[in-house]
């Protein structure tokens, strides 16, 4: 299992898509890869765009298929965030 | 290229402004004004700094400004843009709760220090900065990744206390919405490109539903759709196209897929933009909680998908 505080990175507004693909390149899929779960913790992040939502997971549902759900947990995050990562998910799932 | 700035350009009448843009001789620039009152849309501002940016200040014809409201202009630095001395003087004053002035942002650093230090300069309740926030955010973000213009894109903002409004322009110089559009799909007019480019799906990047790693095709729809729902104008113009999103009509809210549903106004024939400008006002009265909007949207973009899904579905050969 890996932890990965989120507000370190981008701070309270989660919009940076080359941080999120950063993330995802050197974290995510290293860390699926070796089929660890991961925990993305929003924590004191108050807001995101769907960019930067779209960049950080849209890849590995291609990649992973939907099952990657199933092994990644979004935690503290307000509904916003939640609308938002609701609305990538939905999107890629209705998409791929 | 010549402007003319009249009394009076906010998104509800721009389009006799846009007409009188002479985009002829593009090294040069010539702009006259109003010579009583000048009240414009920040829009236009950027539209003006961002031609600014790739002339030289010898070639830039500025009238001398007479109208009691030419210290607007020098505050918000268009003067500093175009690198010419416009012989007025201000006090300078803290831009807070009231304005962002003219700014350049050309890079994604640049662009997460701007949305930090815009926030707080708003002075705004949660709800409204959110939405604010994260338009600015989508639309530079999109002429940094789609634009491929040397000067990135101009930003500028203005409060307004008796409309309670935020009215927001960003301008660039870049290959426009067509040559963007063009790298995947084949519109046929910038007015068709800007359609495209408003439809959740579409990117300029693929073919493929679902867009790339990078681009998912529906950063326009989601900030046409905050507009929609807070009946607010939205406007964008690129080439010789104009989409106008108009104030909603009764109090019943729907968003679609095909902007051409929603309540708005077209052109196809205005003097050509080279690059991408686009104006949003946000009405602070009735800005609805985001993550509500947020909620009407994901319903709309799933319904939008399976349409376009079923629209490419093949159909059995009966004999």
């Amino acid at each position: 299992m890996i932890h990965i505080k989120l507000f370190k990175e981008v701070g309270p507004f989660a919009e940076n898509k080359d941080t999120a693909r950063k993330i995802r390149l050197k974290k995510l899929i290293p860390a699926l890869d070796k089929n660890r779960k991961i925990i993305l913790d929003f924590e004191n992040i108050d807001g995101a765009t769907q960019s930067f939502i779209h960049a950080l997971i849209s890849d590995l549902m291609r990649k992973y298929g939907n099952e990657v759900l199933d092994k990644i947990e979004f935690k503290s995050c307000n509904d916003t965030v939640k609308a938002i990562i609701t609305i990538v998910v939905d999107y890629m799932q209705e998409s791929i | 290229m010549k402007i003319h700035i009249p009394n009076s350009v906010w998104l509800g009448n721009i389009d006799p402004f846009l007409q009188g843009f002479d985009p002829g001789k593009t090294d040069r620039l010539e702009l006259t004004f109003n010579k009583k009152w000048m009240s414009i849309h920040p829009m236009v501002l950027s539209m003006i700094a961002s031609l600014g940016l790739s002339i030289k200040p010898s070639k830039i014809k500025c009238e001398k400004l007479e109208a009691t409201s030419k210290h607007y202009l020098k505050r918000m630095k268009l003067f500093d843009f175009l690198k010419i001395n416009s012989g007025i003087n201000i006090t300078e004053h803290e831009s807070a709760g009231r304005f962002i002035p003219l700014t350049q942002i050309k890079n994604s650093a640049a662009l997460t220090k701007f949305i930090t230090d815009v926030t707080p300069l708003l002075h705004l309740e949660a709800k409204h900065a959110e939405p604010i926030r994260y338009i600015m955010s989508e639309l530079i973000r999109n002429v940094l990744e789609h634009a491929m213009s040397k000067d990135g894109a101009i930003v500028s903002a203005q409060y307004y206390k008796k409309s309670n409004t935020i009215r927001i322009g960003i301008a660039d110089t870049g290959i426009g919405i067509w040559k963007s559009i063009n790298e995947s799909h084949n519109p046929k007019t910038d007015l068709e490109a800007i359609k495209m480019a408003l439809t959740p799906g579409i990117t300029g990047t693929t073919k493929k539903e679902g867009g790339t790693d990078r681009n998912a095709g529906a950063g326009l729809f989601f900030i046409k759709s905050i507009a929609s729902v807070n009946s607010d104008f939205f406007v964008i113009y690129s080439g010789k196209g104009l989409y106008k999103l108009l104030k909603r009509q009764g109090k019943k809210i729907e968003l679609h897929a095909d902007p051409f549903m929603d309540r708005h106004s077209t052109r196809d024939d205005l003097p050509g933009w080279q690059g991408t400008v686009v104006g949003i006002d946000l009405s602070l009265d009735t800005t609805q909680e985001f993550s509500l909007l947020l909620g009407l949207l994901n319903k709309t973009l799933k319904e939008a998908i399976k349409e376009r899904k079923k629209e490419r579905y093949k159909k059995p050969q009966f004999t």
